[in-house]
This record gives structure tokens, sequence and C-alpha cells, in this order.
């Protein structure tokens, strides 16, 4: 287990360092300057610029001193906010993506597993085709419509009740938090319920939950220790990219609710061609993406014995 | 006995495995809503750090605090006054400092922390008054304005908008690197005057310092903050109406009145609140219909909404004006005026503002200058309207051919439109392809660009057509009146014109305010005549206020959005 894990581990720092590589060409081979503004600025400005920002000298070298630099954990300084630290940007922004995302995925698992369980257990019944529409609805429509439609019908409930409900856009307080949240996770609570469905029927009808009953268990008992549990299982193995990929990819919400999350500059620093703060999210978000990975690995061999043997 | 298919087990309705299981799935559903909510309130704990509303009115307007609540467009990217060059860091910059001089509510030029001033010669002398202060109480010194115009002139520190102090004495060349930044000619004589010297006499020269790129700063406290003036709420020194007494980068900013400002009688706010940055325009929307922010800019399909809803509207124009530049480099087949003037008589500004882009405050472009431009006692366009073409295909065709001829083509190769990112520019670029291969055959390959490649593109030259656009820096005719002077880096399709050169000479140098707009006359006529661009809209906007705010004035110069004068009317 020990030398699984290292290994992944390993594999994981390869994968940041090419993801950062890759990154690093890409961007110097996208045209465009990045200290260019709407005002044309004289040459020997320009020098200064460039001198500041380490661009007057050539491009592998430029590349050998950011990959020292992050390795010390330092991505430099924002060519847009030019006295801002591309670290800081991370400190103070991401913890607000990551709390929307975490709860986001909770939304989505908790919902995706209930949901999914209900539509078993009521298999083509009433329940079960209006939540299986509403996947259908929540897999297919795209996040920023239902921010969109969300936000407009608080709108409208607030002003027909007076007073506000939940505020309409915004950060700060628990009540900013839950509609966001909930567009967030929508798609992937669709998914999850969709996947919990299969699972939770596949469970059902499987020889142990006959042998259950026959043992005279009681129904409680079967339901939440032998289906529930044991369907449970291929949602938890998503929730890890499904908390990277949810944590990574709120810009549209963040953007819609106004919310100061780390995915506005990720966007932004790529249109305006901030290069230390694209590489800086780029590389932070790459690394995130791939130590969830590992973790879910990790946890999936810890749930279930049958992948640790392997 | 009968095997029964398990299958069955799940069907059977009435089932009593199914019902225990739908209850106890109930249970389960509480207890994730209770799992939800802790979650919530332990995720906000933990993100404490960065949240925003802390302390902060979620109305609007707060009558008992005497404090509106509104939203930036974006995070101010650069709040160190000497490096700033972007419209929000400035509107936050005009509540937060002041400079020697300021507008006031109607746009008239007024002393700010500079009592008087006069121009002598090429000597201007300000004569600061000596009750302004900084917000740690020390007083406002002629030295605070020395040390941050020679600082943001010196080349190590790299400002974009250190041109606009080019009309002082060897500005341009301590910038360059060529003198040494005490030749500048600024020199503080005491405490209480500056003496700037001039290259040259400008006129306009007062109406420049009003400029953000003029604003004073502290130099101790600058020195102190180790490369951070700016960066944040604590990190920068007061001078002007409201200070800032927090930042959160992204989310929100508070503004305070300013107790040591010396006109502090004059600002009726005590606080004004930046909860949002967002420029979303249907978020805003929603903001300001949940009584959350005092005002808000609206899109076109949001008019009728507005005028059901009986919403007070206010019609800004903003100052930019958006233009269809050609390229003029000699190899460029738009380097041909024949062909230039043959699309100029086909191109019908009218027509794409009313028909095509159809936003509400837009006005179509007759001009370099715009409209509000002021002229000696009138608005500039009054004294001198801007001559226009009228559409006509027939005539536009035979400028074409002439320019076929000339140019010994038998059709036009396709010509590249190089253009931005943006809803609007993307329907301005299909229109104009449509509207060119309809009345002249000519085909446009549309070059969609993000800003900073475009602004590449337009540098190197690699367009034969790009929508441009320029905003004004002060309040004179100058602002857009030297852009295609040859030597302008900013004249990207490198237009070049001595007997326009001369014009833009006479309007600098002069310091009688009619020639100077006669010359701005020419430059407008020349333009027109030798096509060097085609206008195409100035852009404005219609918002909405709050009933009960007062007062709130918007600006083409100097701050955009002004809080300064506001005021509540609880009466409302």
């Amino acid at each position: 287990m020990l030398w699984y894990t290292l290994k992944r581990l390993l594999q994981g720092v390869i994968t940041v360092w090419f993801i950062a590589t890759a990154t690093f060409i890409g961007m110097h081979n996208v045209p465009g300057d990045p200290l260019s503004g709407e005002r044309a600025t004289n040459a020997a400005i320009r020098a200064n610029l460039e001198a500041r920002y380490g661009l007057d000298r050539p491009v592998t070298e430029q590349y050998f001193i950011y990959m020292r630099n992050m390795l010390r954990g330092d991505f430099g300084i924002s060519y847009t906010q030019q006295n801002r630290e591309v670290n800081d940007i991370i400190r103070e922004h991401f913890p607000v993506s990551a709390t929307l995302g975490v709860l986001a995925v909770l939304f989505a698992a908790l919902g995706g597993i209930l949901f999914g369980a209900l539509t078993a257990l009521f298999r083509n019944r009433l329940p079960d085709y209006i939540i299986m529409f509403l996947v259908i609805l929540g897999i297919s429509v795209p996040s920023f419509v239902f921010a969109a439609l969300g936000q407009l019908s608080l709108v409208n409930i607030n002003s027909v009740l007076g007073f506000s409900v939940l505020p309409v856009a915004g950060w700060g307080s628990v009540s900013h938090m839950l509609l966001p949240a909930l567009v967030l996770g929508l798609g992937t609570m669709a998914y999850m319920t969709r996947l919990m469905r299969s699972s939770m029927l596949e469970v059902m009808s499987s020889d142990y939950i006959r042998t259950a009953k026959a043992k005279g268990l009681s129904p409680t008992r079967i339901f939440s220790r032998h289906q529930l549990r044991n369907a449970a299982l291929p949602v938890i193995t998503v929730l890890g990219p499904a908390i990277a990929a949810i944590t990574t990819g709120g810009f549209v919400v963040e953007l819609v609710f106004a919310i100061p999350g780390l995915g506005r500059y990720f966007v932004q620093a790529v249109q305006q061609l901030d290069y230390t703060v694209i590489m800086g999210t780029t590389v932070f978000y790459g690394a995130f993406l791939v130590f969830m990975v590992i973790l879910v690995d990790l946890v999936y061999g810890w749930i279930d014995p049958r992948v640790r043997l392997q | 006995m009968k095997q029964e298919d398990p299958s069955d087990f799940v069907q059977a309705p009435g089932d009593r495995l199914t019902r225990a299981a739908g209850k106890q799935l109930a249970v389960y559903g509480v207890a994730a809503v209770l799992l939800l909510t802790a979650a919530m309130f332990l995720l906000n704990a933990l993100a404490g750090l960065t949240s925003s509303a802390a302390g902060m009115s979620r109305m609007a307007v707060d009558v008992e605090n005497n404090t509106i609540t509104s939203y930036l467009r974006q995070e101010p990217p650069q709040m160190n006054s000497m490096l700033a060059t972007d419209a929000v860091s400035g509107m936050v910059l005009a509540h937060v400092m002041e400079g020697l001089l300021r507008y006031d509510q109607y746009g008239e030029l007024v002393g700010g922390v500079a009592e008087r001033w006069q121009l002598e010669g090429n000597t201007m002398t300000f004569w600061l008054r000596d009750d302004a202060r900084w917000s740690n109480g020390e007083p406002v010194t002629a030295h605070d304005f020395e040390f941050a115009w020679k600082n943001l002139l010196s080349p190590s520190v790299g400002s974009q908008y250190a041109f606009i102090l080019y009309p002082i004495l060897n500005a341009e060349q301590a910038n360059n690197g060529e003198v040494p930044i005490d030749d500048v000619g600024i020199n503080a004589v005491d405490d209480r005057t500056l003496v700037v010297t001039l290259a040259t006499p400008i006129a306009y020269f007062d109406r420049m310092v009003a400029f953000v790129t003029y604003l004073p700063a502290n130099e101790a406290f600058y020195r102190q903050t180790d490369g951070r003036y700016g960066a944040d709420a604590d990190e920068m020194l007061y001078n002007g109406p409201f200070m800032m007494t927090s930042w959160v980068h992204g989310a929100s900013m508070r503004l305070e009145k300013n107790p040591y400002y010396w006109d502090a009688d004059r600002i009726r706010l005590d606080a004004i609140n930046f909860a949002h940055m967002t420029s979303d325009s249907s978020t805003l929307l929603n903001l300001f219909k949940d009584n959350q922010i005092v005002m808000a800019d609206l899109g076109s399909e949001m008019l009728e909404e507005a005028m059901l809803q009986g919403w007070s509207l206010n019609q800004f124009m903003e100052g930019t004006v958006f233009y269809t530049d050609f390229n003029h480099r000699p190899e460029r087949l738009t380097a041909n005026l024949n062909l230039r003037k043959a699309m100029a008589l086909v191109h019908d500004s009218g027509e794409l503002v009313n028909k095509v882009i159809k936003l509400p405050g837009y006005l179509p472009g007759k001009s370099l200058f715009p409209v509000w431009l002021p002229g000696v006692d009138d608005n500039f366009r009054e004294e001198y309207p801007a001559p226009v073409y009228q559409r006509d295909v027939a005539q536009a065709r035979v400028y074409l051919q002439r320019a076929l001829d000339e140019l010994g083509l038998d059709r036009l190769p396709p010509l590249v439109l190089l253009t931005g990112d943006t809803p609007v520019s993307r329907i301005q670029a299909e229109y104009y392809q449509e509207v060119f291969k309809r009345n002249l055959d000519i085909d446009l390959v549309i070059d969609a660009q993000i800003f900073r490649q475009r602004l590449e593109k337009m540098t190197a030259g690699d367009f034969d057509l790009v929508a441009a656009g320029w905003g004004p820096d002060y309040n004179d005719p100058l602002t857009f009146g030297d852009l295609y002077a040859s030597w302008n880096l900013n004249n990207r399709g490198r237009y070049s014109n001595p007997a326009l050169d001369a014009q833009v000479r006479i309007a600098q140098n002069s310091l009688d305010m009619t020639e100077r707009m006669r010359a701005f006359a020419e430059i407008q006529r020349i333009i027109h005549e030798d096509v060097v661009m085609m206008p195409d809209y100035e852009r404005g906007y219609v918002y909405v206020t709050h009933p009960q705010v007062r007062g709130i004035v918007r600006h083409v110069i100097g701050a955009e959005t002004d809080f300064t004068n506001a005021w509540i009317d609880a009466g409302e």
C-alpha cells in the first residue's frame, strides 16, 4: 500500500511538471503581448517592464527560472495587478471556490444517492418518471442557464414576499452560498442520480439481498446496510474527479453570482495574457486535480477490499 | 413451491420492504439536509477570512447609517495612481484621492488641493491650500506632488501613462532615461507652492492636471510600503473625500468619509459600500431589483421592463469613440484613397447603430471628435459640425473602379477586418461583411481576437481594417486630435500626413482657443476627406438609479460614476 501510494504520488508530480511545461510553452506561443496596454508605451518604459518580469531573457532561461521559483512555491507577481503576488491571489480566492465546490459536491452526492435510491425503489412509477425527467434536464441544460434562471426566480420571490429570502448575488454568509452551490451541483447531481439508480437496481436483484431477506432481517436493515451501502460505491468513485471538476469549473456560476472565486482569475488571466497568473492558476488547479484523483484511488482501495488485492 | 423472480420484490407496489425503505429514505433525506446545513456553517466559518459582506448592509440605501451600496464593474487592477490606467481604478481613486484640480458635479474644473493656479509664459504655479490633509493627519504638501510625478516619470517605475506628463519640461527625456529625473521641470518651492515649468506654454495643461496620473503620494508612506503601495486598503494614504477602510479582493470595497478631508462639509454620505464586483449586466439588474445596489446600467432587452416599472432612467455618454481604422502602410490595399472612399460611401453608422447594434445610449459616429468635447463657447461639434458621407452606392462603385485601375487589379482580394471578441464587435463585423459584399462585392475576412492579441496585430500592422476605439484622458479635443499625428505610437494604421501634423502642432502649442479649435476642425476635415477612418459609434449607457439617492453624477472625464455629491433623500 505504501509502495503504491508513493508510486502514485511520483506519477502525480510528473503529471504536474508536464502540465506546467505544456502551459509555459503554449502561453509563450500564443500571439499577443502581456505588457501592451491601450496606450502605446515608449521603448525605454517597455525595456524596463520587460526587465522587471524577466521577459528580456531567452525563453529557455525564463523557463528554468520559472521552474526554480515554482519549486520554492513562488509564482511571481501578476502582470495586470502589478502589486499583487500570484500566491496571494490563489490564497485569497481558492478557499471561496473550494467552499462553493465542496458544498456543490455534497449537494450532488447526497441528492444523487437519495434520489437514485428513490427512483430505484419506485421503478416505473410516478416518482421515478418525474425524477428521471428532471435528471435529463439537469444533465442537458448547462449551469449558466440554471444560474440565470435561479437568480431571476429569486428576484421575483423576494419582490413578491417583500423581503429578501436569499440574497440575489454576492458572497460572505451562509445564505449567499445556497443557490450557487445548488446550481453548480445540479448537473453532477443528475449524473449521480442515474448512476445510483442503475447501481441500486443491480444490488436489489442480487443474491445476497435475497439471502438477507430469507434470513429474516428487518427491511430497514436490509435497505440501509445492504442495499444503499453497496449501491453507493460507484457514486463515491466519481466523487473525487467531481470535486476537482466542480471546484475548477465554477467560473460561470461565480460570474453570475458575483462570487470572488479563483475561476474568474483563471479565465481573465488567459484573456489578458497575464503570464504569471496563467501559470500559477493552471499549475495549482492541475496539482489539485491530480491530487484528488490519487486520493480517490486510495480511498477506494480502503473502502473496497477487492481493489486493494490487485 | 414456485420460484419467484427476484425483481418481483421490487415491483410489488405495496411491498413491506419498499415501504420501509421509503421511510428510511425519508429519514436519510432529513439527515442529509441537516448535514448540508451544518456543512454550510462549517465552511462559512472556515472561509471566514474571505467573507465580503461582513459588516456591510444588504440594502441599497441604509438611511440610519447614511450609507449607500453600489458595485464595481471589476476588481480595480491598480490603485497606485502612478500606474493606474483603467476606468474602474480611476473611479475609486477619484473618491479617495484629490489632485491639484478636480471636476465638480457640473463637469467644471475647480480647485482641489490647489487654492489657485496661474499660467505665466511657460511656468504654471499652483498655490496649495493649508488645510489639505492625508488620512493620517499629515498635511498634503507640494513635495507630495513633486515626488509622485517624478517617481512615475522614472523609467524604472514603468508607468504606462507617463506620457500624460510630457508637456512638462524634460519629462519625456527623463522618462526615456536621457536626462536625470531632477532636471524635470517640477519644483516644490515650499510646502505650499508648486512650480511646473512646461516645455512650451500650452493652453490645456490645467485640464490635464485633473487626471489620475497627476495625483499626489506621500513619499514616506510610499517608501514604507515596499512595492505594495495601493495593493490593499491599509497600503495607501488618502487625501480625498473618502478613505478606503476595507478591500476584499474581487469581492467588495468600503469607503468611509475621510474626517481629514479639507472640504468634508461638502460630503453628505458617511460611507459607500461597493458590495459586488461584476460586469454581468443581468446580475446587476437583478441586484438592483432586489434593492441591493443603488444603480445599474441597462441592456436593450431590459429597457421595456424598466419603463414598465416606472424607474427613473438616465443617459450618459461614456466618452469613447469607436471607429473602423484603415491600415495606411504603403504595401496595403487600404492605402489606396479611392478604395477607402468607396468603402466610406457605403458605410452608414446610423444603420449600424439603429438597426444592428440596437443598444440604448449608443450614438451613430460622425467624427473622431465625440459630441461632448468642449469648444470655445459651446461644444466643439456644435461649433464645427462634422462633415459626413451619405450612402451613395453608385458613386462608391465608381471610386472602387478607379481604385482597381490604380492597383492594376480585376477584382479586389479579400480584406482582413481585425476585430474584438465581444458580442458587439462580432455583430458589427458580420454587418460590415454583408454591407461591403452586397454593395461593392468586397470580401471581408473577420479576424476576431482577444484584446491583447488584437493590440499586437494592430501594432504589427497585421490587418486591412480594424475595429478600434479611443477614450479621452482629459477634457480637451487634443485628447483625440493628436491620434493620427505621424509620431503618435497609437496611430497603429501608420497614417502620415504633414498637413495634419501641422494642425496638431498648432493645436498643441497655440494659446488661443479659437485658433486651436480651428486646427481641430481642420483635422476633422482632413480625416474626413482622406478617409483616414470611418466613425462607427459613440458609446453611451442608459442606467437606473435608486429613487432615494440623489446627486449621482457620471463624468466622461474623471470618475465615471461620482458619488461624492450624492445624498440620501429619505422622504422619497
